[in-house]
């Protein structure tokens, strides 16, 4: 029977070329004319574009948008607290917080001297452009030298979404298996820069440096490689050195500097 | 699970596109998904049953193709499949960043009446 209109067709799904059928008084009616429409839309589209007016804004004010993406529990905030007490006197950093519930890490931020504007994205499980727009305008008006966005805590569904940063920063922590990179492909293929957190317990954990690094290689090799601790400070100030080298050249190519691993066979460097 | 937030959006979409047809009924849609679009089509299928729940488009089919991803070596001048999510180069076994396909997320076609 079809399925559209009821009439009595076999072996047919949705019937394309209805008679004209009688209803219950015995009028005719004439059914409903089949339309394929052919779209080719992006679902996307929505969120590129306010991507896109986020990533114009951020270029015309001069702020380095820095989005970090992780597994929860890998040192977003603490990495971004360590950045604003060692930057204090230099940088006016802004953040954007997204968890699906609690303002603790904005509260853990403010503590921190960064003005953050916490997102509850309530079930959602990753931050989008529009989300990040709406939580900009709560911001204070500074001349923000760096504005962290820091998503939900996933190494999944933030992926797909644009915010419109400049940098994207995919964060491994030693405590969370070598294979990560393996395990999450898509993720690690976006990112632009890849920071190893938590260096500090790495011997404790048995954190396997080289399989970890060669895991990266494979997957991401578009990346730059920082090792740090956020608890310690370690390997923080080449981070720095990047992200000041990104503010002096909003508008160029992402810098790869001297002190940084960039993650191609025959130019990784060891230390 | 952003694969509901995904296919809410979608059906946005095509509930726009059937209004603008006068339409009473979504037959069928189609999607293309790429293998590096962060999408799995099995969480989209289920995501499709719930959005469309009490619209017009509840009976409707939902039809998933599949992007491969497609790398490009400049080296060789090639484009080919990878093998795994090891993006290398069959030829000169360099490893390549150069993305062609695999990305996409599309609604192509969906019918109507």
């Amino acid at each position: 029977m079809c399925e559209d209109c009821g009439c009595s067709a076999e072996s047919v799904r949705i019937h394309q070329n209805h008679d004209p059928q009688l209803n219950q008084a015995g009028t005719r009616i004439e059914a409903p004319s089949v339309h394929h429409l052919d779209l080719h839309a992006k679902i996307l589209e929505h969120n590129d574009r306010i991507a896109n007016q986020n990533r114009v804004l951020f270029q015309n004010q001069g702020w380095l948008a820095v989005n970090m993406l992780s597994s929860p529990g890998s040192g977003k905030t603490a990495l971004i607290e360590r950045l604003a007490q060692d930057q204090r006197n230099d940088w006016q950093i802004g953040a954007i917080v997204g968890d699906l519930a609690t303002d603790n890490d904005a509260h853990r931020l403010g503590h921190a001297g960064v003005s953050a504007v916490q997102i509850t994205t309530g079930t959602a499980c990753h931050l989008e452009a529009s989300m990040v727009s709406h939580a900009l305008s709560k911001l204070p008006p500074k001349p923000w030298d760096l504005l962290v966005i820091e998503n939900v805590g996933n190494l999944v569904c933030p992926a797909a979404f644009d915010l419109g940063e400049q940098i994207r920063v995919v964060i491994l922590s030693v405590t969370e298996g070598e294979d990560k990179p393996q395990k999450y492909p898509a993720m690690f293929k976006s990112a632009q820069v890849v920071l190893i957190n938590k260096t500090d317990i790495a011997e404790a954990v048995g954190w396997q440096r080289d399989l970890a690094i060669a895991n990266l290689q494979q997957i991401a090799p578009q990346a730059t490689l920082f090792e740090v601790s956020a608890r310690t400070g370690a390997g923080m100030d080449a981070w720095y050195a990047y992200l000041d080298q990104c503010r002096q050249d909003l508008n160029g190519p992402s810098p790869r500097p001297q002190n940084s691993q960039v993650l191609q066979i025959g130019r990784l460097s060891s230390n | 699970m952003h694969e509901v937030s995904l296919m809410q959006t979608t059906l946005d979409i095509v509930l726009d596109h059937a209004a603008q047809q006068g339409a009473q009924h979504i037959h069928w849609i189609k999607l293309r998904v790429g293998e590096l679009s962060g999408v799995i089509p099995e969480a989209l299928t289920l995501a499709f049953e719930i959005v469309t729940a009490g619209t017009m488009a509840a009976n409707a089919r939902l039809e998933v193709e599949t992007v491969p991803v497609m790398c490009h070596c400049s080296a060789c001048d090639l484009d080919f499949q990878p093998t795994s999510w090891v993006y290398v180069c069959p030829t000169c076994h360099q490893f390549t960043t150069d993305l062609r396909q695999g990305r996409e997320l599309e609604l192509t076609e969906m019918e109507v009446s």
